[in-house]
């Protein structure tokens, strides 16, 4: 089995000669993203829960995992992420109100409510926008790697996928174009061991999934995606790598889907209780918390301070974007081409007449209930 | 060869002859001298020049930066390109045979159509899809299919199909400088069949235009691609007979300009859709709904298609498969006769 890395134990604590060091507000900084991630995602499973928004993507557990990678990235760095990274986005300063406003689909949602919630697009934080068919994103960032290479610039794109994603056929040409050009890319596959129903035992006989990048020419590196401070190391050198024209790196994540699948799947029905259980103990939230502990640049006071200044902060933003009004009717038919075709406009014009008799689209307002 | 072709060594000052294929590179060539975002790729296109030697010369002006040969993967191909458009670049990706584009057909359906709209016009997409498509070539199966409408059917792509070697330039100018992806079907059949003047450097037939190819009184012919001069022959057949045939040239088939295909048919009442796909929900499906539609009080007749079999594409028989020149005569005739 590929050797998986790891910097800190069960109890917060680094191994001797490991640790990266970093400084005391990085750390701290690191660790409120952490809680504020999380916050962010109880809120958004309860709003859907409560029937205010229609769907909700949980990352609870992968915290470490995703902001470990993207710590490692400069701000001009691009993503291309899959849909369990939002922690990204707090990291790379995007208002929470934006982020909610995306959940609501209404006029606050940079994406005109065109998609469903958690498919976010940042341009202002480089998050390219999300797709729902599993990979896709993995050969995008090898072409604009490559692209980046042809034009002399020397940004680096960070992908993600899931275990699931490494079966799909992007994840094939995606890192074999990578290598093959030599692109500035590290992809970063979160293997949190389900992919909604079906274990990652079932997605490949591969030893790992960090094996793979062997096959296609590059590094390979597993390690413990609950440790942050070993993930942002992994991804730092990888990072640098790239920036340096040495090409790709695969990273795995070896993390935990704690939550189900979506707000519309259950775990409960196909995944062992002791499994879940056993993982739960593993929070890399907690984790981190001790080794801040032991370092001496956390205590109770702050973490209630941070908790709470994270439950209200989210609170603020969920009644700011929930005000906020719907998308206009005639939206619907912008941004399908830069310009409206004769087609577009005639069909925007048929609308709107049908509107105007009323009758038609009076529901519209009700969305998503 | 047909009347919008010229004889080789008869060209106009400031024009060039040239063939469908010769005007395909001169565009490439135009814009990648133009704007150094372009680049083109795909397999074989570097040194070889591409299996049909549309991409020949690039490699040596512009390097192997800007023209490159890529694994063999239309997903991968395709993947790649996005990710350049979306950061900045003008990719123009080459698929060999369009007959092997559906690997690449998530990439291009979910992603590229649909990256401006998803992400509110956050991201854009400007990319060339070229792809040879089409038969006539004895190509079988897997190297003659026309399957345009799966592409037509997708909001947020555009697709372009030129038939004369100036429109070729002129319409693959304006896809690459165009700010949405764009698929640009090459007739292969005609790459090489008949030259035609073209304008030198700068040329630019704007998208969503069509082009009277012949006018006429009595009945319209809707086509595009390679079916043009065989519409064209069957004009003049239709001549012999006293039928005056309008012919118009669809030219882009998304946006359609469907003000000149309404105002051709309200004029001669009559109309003959060809294409060479497969009959059945063929984009000659959509022109006959949008004619009864909006002019069906204009009609003198029923509308007409004449198509491909709704067979595999066959490699011995392609020419009963193919409409030919007879086929369309008589769909010309039917409009008249029915």
């Amino acid at each position: 089995m590929t050797e998986l890395l790891s910097i800190l134990d069960q109890d917060g604590k680094a191994q001797k000669g490991k640790d990266p060091n970093l400084p005391g507000p990085e750390l701290q900084k690191l660790y409120r993203l952490m809680v504020r991630t999380r916050a962010l995602d109880d809120r958004g499973l309860a709003l859907q829960r409560q029937g205010r928004i229609g769907f909700y993507l949980q990352s609870t557990g992968q915290e470490a995992s995703h902001l470990g990678a993207a710590y490692a990235l400069a701000d001009s760095d691009w993503l291309f992420p899959a849909y369990r990274q939002p922690g990204i986005l707090l990291l790379r300063e995007v208002p929470l109100q934006m982020i909610v406003a995306e959940w609501f689909g209404n006029s606050g949602d940079t994406s005109k409510g065109r998609q469903m919630p958690v498919h976010y697009s940042f341009r202002q934080a480089n998050f390219v926008s999300i797709s729902s068919p599993i990979g896709t994103q993995l050969s995008q960032a090898a072409g604009a790697g490559m692209a980046a290479r042809i034009r002399g610039d020397d940004t680096v794109f960070m992908t993600f996928c899931g275990d699931g994603g490494t079966s799909s056929n992007d994840f094939h040409c995606g890192l074999n174009f990578a290598a093959v050009y030599k692109a500035p890319v590290v992809f970063v596959c979160e293997n949190n061991g389900w992919a909604i129903s079906v274990p990652s035992c079932k997605q490949t006989a591969s030893e790992s999934m960090a094996i793979k990048a062997a096959a296609y020419g590059m590094p390979g590196v597993r390690v413990d995606g609950n440790d942050v401070l070993a993930v942002y190391r992994v991804c730092k050198e990888a990072v640098d790598r790239a920036r340096r024209g040495e090409g790709p790196t695969l990273v795995e994540t070896v993390t935990y889907r704690i939550a189900s699948h979506s707000s519309s799947d259950d775990a409960a029905r196909y995944r062992d209780a002791k499994e879940f259980e056993a993982w739960k103990k593993k929070d890399p939230i907690a984790r981190f918390r001790q080794y801040l502990e032991h370092k001496k640049l956390w205590n109770d006071a702050l973490e209630q301070e941070c908790v709470e200044s994270a439950k209200a902060a989210v609170n603020e933003a969920v009644a700011a974007a929930e005000a906020l009004p719907n998308v206009e009717p005639g939206t619907l038919f912008d941004d399908v081409y830069m310009n409206l075709t004769p087609q577009l406009r005639e069909q925007r014009q048929e609308l709107h007449d049908l509107m105007a008799k009323g009758g038609v689209g009076a529901d519209v307002g009700h969305f998503p209930l | 060869m047909t009347a919008t072709h010229t004889k080789a060594g008869e060209a106009k000052a400031g024009t060039k002859v040239m063939t469908v294929l010769e005007a395909i590179t001169d565009a490439m060539r135009t814009e990648m001298r133009n704007d150094d975002r372009v680049v083109v790729f795909g397999e074989d296109v570097g040194k070889k020049g591409g299996v049909f030697g549309a991409t020949m010369g690039l490699f040596d002006e512009f390097g192997e930066k800007r023209c490159f040969d890529t694994p063999l993967s239309e997903c991968g191909i395709i993947g790649t390109a996005i990710g350049m458009a979306v950061y900045g670049m003008r990719p123009i990706a080459e698929i060999q045979f369009l007959d092997f584009i559906y690997p690449a057909f998530d990439q291009i359906v979910s992603e590229a159509a649909k990256m401006r709209y998803r992400s509110g016009g956050e991201y854009t997409c400007p990319l060339v899809i070229r792809s040879p498509y089409g038969g006539g070539i004895r190509g079988g199966h897997y190297h003659s299919q026309s399957s345009e409408a799966y592409f037509c059917h997708t909001p947020g792509l555009k697709v372009v199909i030129p038939s004369t070697p100036a429109d070729a330039k002129g319409l693959l100018i304006a896809s690459i400088r165009d700010e949405d992806p764009v698929m640009f079907l090459e007739p292969k059949r005609i790459y090489r069949h008949g030259k035609g003047e073209v304008p030198l450097g700068e040329h630019v037939v704007p998208l969503g235009k069509a082009r009277i190819a012949r006018e006429g009184t009595d009945v319209t012919v809707l086509c595009y691609g390679a079916m043009v001069p065989v519409c064209e022959q069957a004009a003049d057949e239709a001549q012999k007979a006293g039928r005056s045939v309008e012919i118009v040239d669809l030219r882009t088939l998304v946006p359609l300009d469907e003000q000149a295909v309404l105002s051709s048919v309200k004029k001669t009442g009559r109309c003959v859709v060809v294409y060479e796909a497969p009959k059945t929900c063929g984009y000659g499906a959509e022109l006959s709904a949008i004619i009864a539609e909006k002019c069906i009080e204009h009609l003198e007749g029923p509308v007409v298609r004449v198509a491909g079999f709704d067979t595999p594409f066959p490699y011995t028989l392609e020419a009963l498969y193919m409409p030919d020149v007879k086929r369309v005569a008589a769909g010309i005739e039917k409009t008249f006769v029915w």
